[in-house]
């Protein structure tokens, strides 16, 4: 079994790290401990900046530091930095197109105990629909790295998601000689009858789905889809024309995220069946992560199901 | 401050008013009120103060200039235009599609503007941002916001100014725009931000008051917030809204509305007048 970390901690372990290699300022609005960017702060204090609890603030400082030519990390709950400072990072982020790249971390419901107010289900939504931004969404460790530096070299607006909960690091197993680049999904199984496009926490229950479809003779392709926006149209097309329906799975609302994202390249294109698995139009609440997953429907068996659901529309 | 030099300033913030004028009455809608309450501080700004290059607009050593109050972008883009950054031609541009003197100012599109700002409290947290870029990585540039008084209510503003105190942030200059008027009538009845002096003073700033429109107040507070160390200053400009044009000051229907012909007709005059009171 795949080593397992949560990819907040990728994202303080990348932060850390490539501070030798790039320069780059990072700043947090009071959560460096939880965010991980206190592993950035203790080894580089005078590139670190904590804004306070004060989110609003912090971004349009980050973009003031990024219009002078510096890459910087503004940090937060994914809560408070999509929703919080959203009108900030639109007009102050977004319209001028500044690289500014956010670290938005504790998305989704395995924020677990917090509850609803914490639990920022809404991300993809809010971010995706600021012309412009990028959104990163990492599936595990070796992926959150490389999303980072990947972040670091791009040029423009960046909103990454991470997540608090421990998820195996699946990634170099799955596939040879991994790279990542931004907009460009990657394949962890191919198959012929049905496609499920995952991103995030929910990638490993794909794959686990597809061992379940597989014993009863299903051949499901699996796609990571760690790249939100600018959503990569050309291969999610190239494999529902070879399967024919898709299922998306996100720890998202499935108002918004990943599975309106796929379905409006499907539909424009070559028009199939995608079923969708996320948080279905309700808030969060508190409770033990494997609870809430099995509550919500965020389960691998809940994607085959769904699967299996978009397979049956094909014949219609 | 030499009696030549404020001939000389008064001379480009009257142009800068007919500027302002233009920007609107051409446009057929706008904010003239508090474009003109700060363009006196705006002539003195990039006419004798601030360190900029017309032919570098984006030269990285340059003196940062933040219109935090972004809805008067008519003051601005005339202040620019004078300077030189583009053709003063281009002010009858300003809000059609075809323009890039957007509505608010745009970073983006036009030489000179250093942040894209328009909803009130942001721009004063990038101004933070572009001082603290300059301590942390040794750059002698300073960094100047023109804030409104209405601005005052929005919360953002008072995180700002808690982080500037706080990374003492010497190199940063905030001028408040107190003119006293907000789009609903005064600020101290719509919600009184006041006393603004006191406030800054508690969150750790360099407090300065001023006559907005008189230039040995601003020449003096200016190389006063130069000298001042360890923390950064706060420019309390009082100002009169519109001013200038007679039946605009301090009339809060003229934060937001353009003359029509008539009316355009007469600010003009009046401030062809004013220019040829100073030759």
């Amino acid at each position: 079994m795949a080593d397992k970390r949560a990819t907040r901690e990728s994202y303080g372990r990348a932060l850390a790290e490539l501070g030798d290699k790039y320069d780059f300022l990072v700043f947090d609005a009071d959560l460096a401990a939880a965010t991980k960017t206190g592993m950035f702060k203790k080894k580089f204090p005078e590139r670190f900046f904590d804004c306070g609890i004060a989110e609003g603030n912090m971004m349009c400082v980050a973009a003031g530091v990024a219009s002078t030519g510096k890459k910087v990390f503004a940090s937060s709950f994914a809560m408070f930095a999509s929703g919080r400072a959203y009108e900030q990072v639109r007009n102050c982020i977004g319209y001028p197109h500044i690289h500014v790249i956010i670290g938005a971390t504790h998305a989704g419901i395995t924020v677990g105990e917090d509850g609803a107010t914490h639990q920022c289900i809404e991300d993809f939504a809010l971010m995706r629909a600021i012309p412009g931004m990028t959104v990163l969404s990492p599936a595990d460790d070796t992926e959150a790295f490389a999303a980072v530096e990947a972040a670091i070299n791009h040029d423009g607006p960046v909103y990454m998601r991470f997540g608090r909960y421990a998820v195996p690091d699946l990634t170099p197993e799955l596939v040879k000689d991994y790279k990542f680049e931004i907009g460009k999904g990657v394949v962890y199984r191919e198959g012929s009858d049905v496609t499920i496009f995952a991103t995030g926490y929910m990638t490993h229950l794909a794959v686990e789905a597809a061992d379940m479809l597989l014993a009863e003779g299903i051949k499901a392709e699996v796609i990571n889809i760690h790249t939100i926006k600018p959503i990569d149209s050309e291969l999610i097309l190239k494999s529902v024309a070879k399967t024919g329906c898709a299922v998306t799975a996100e720890e998202h609302t499935v108002i918004g995220g990943l599975g309106d994202s796929v379905a409006s390249v499907t539909s424009a294109a070559c028009p199939v069946p995608v079923m969708k698995v996320g948080v279905e139009d309700v808030f969060g609440k508190s409770g033990q992560v494997p609870e809430l997953l099995e509550i919500y429907g965020l389960t691998a068996a809940n994607i085959a199901a769904k699967a299996k659901a978009a397979i049956a529309l094909k014949s219609k | 401050m030499q009696e030549a030099k404020i001939l000389e300033l008064k001379r480009i913030a009257n142009n800068i008013r007919i500027g302002i004028i233009e920007g609107v009455y051409n446009a057929g809608c706008g904010h003239p009120g508090g474009s003109l309450s700060i363009a006196d501080i705006l002539a003195y700004l990039y006419f004798e103060h601030m360190n900029v290059k017309v032919d570098d607009p984006r030269w990285e050593d340059r003196d940062r200039f933040v219109l935090s109050k972004g809805h008067t972008a008519p003051a601005l883009y005339a202040t620019l235009a004078e300077r030189g950054f583009f053709p003063k031609e281009e002010l009858k541009t300003f809000r059609k599609t075809a323009s890039r003197l957007q509505g608010h100012p745009d970073m983006k599109g036009v030489p000179g503007v250093d942040m894209s700002t328009g909803s009130l409290g942001l721009g004063f947290s990038a101004a933070c941002g572009m001082a603290l870029s300059a301590k942390v990585y040794g750059k002698d540039y300073r960094t100047y916001a023109i804030l409104g008084d209405g601005e005052s209510e929005e919360g953002q503003v008072w995180e700002a100014a808690m982080f500037a105190a706080h990374y003492k942030l010497d190199n940063l200059v905030a001028i408040l725009d107190l003119n006293g008027l907000q789009i609903d009538g005064p600020i101290a009845e719509v919600m009184n931000p006041a006393p603004h002096d006191e406030k800054f003073l508690a969150f750790g700033w360099n407090v300065i008051t001023i006559d907005a429109h008189n230039f040995e107040e601003i020449d003096a507070a200016f190389k006063a917030a130069k000298e001042c160390k360890g923390k950064p200053t706060v420019i309390i400009a009082k100002s009169v809204k519109g001013k200038n044009v007679s039946y605009m000051e301090n009339k809060c229907e003229w934060h937001g509305q353009a003359p029509k012909e008539d009316l355009y007709k007469v600010a003009i005059a009046e401030l062809e007048a004013i220019a040829e009171g100073l030759r």
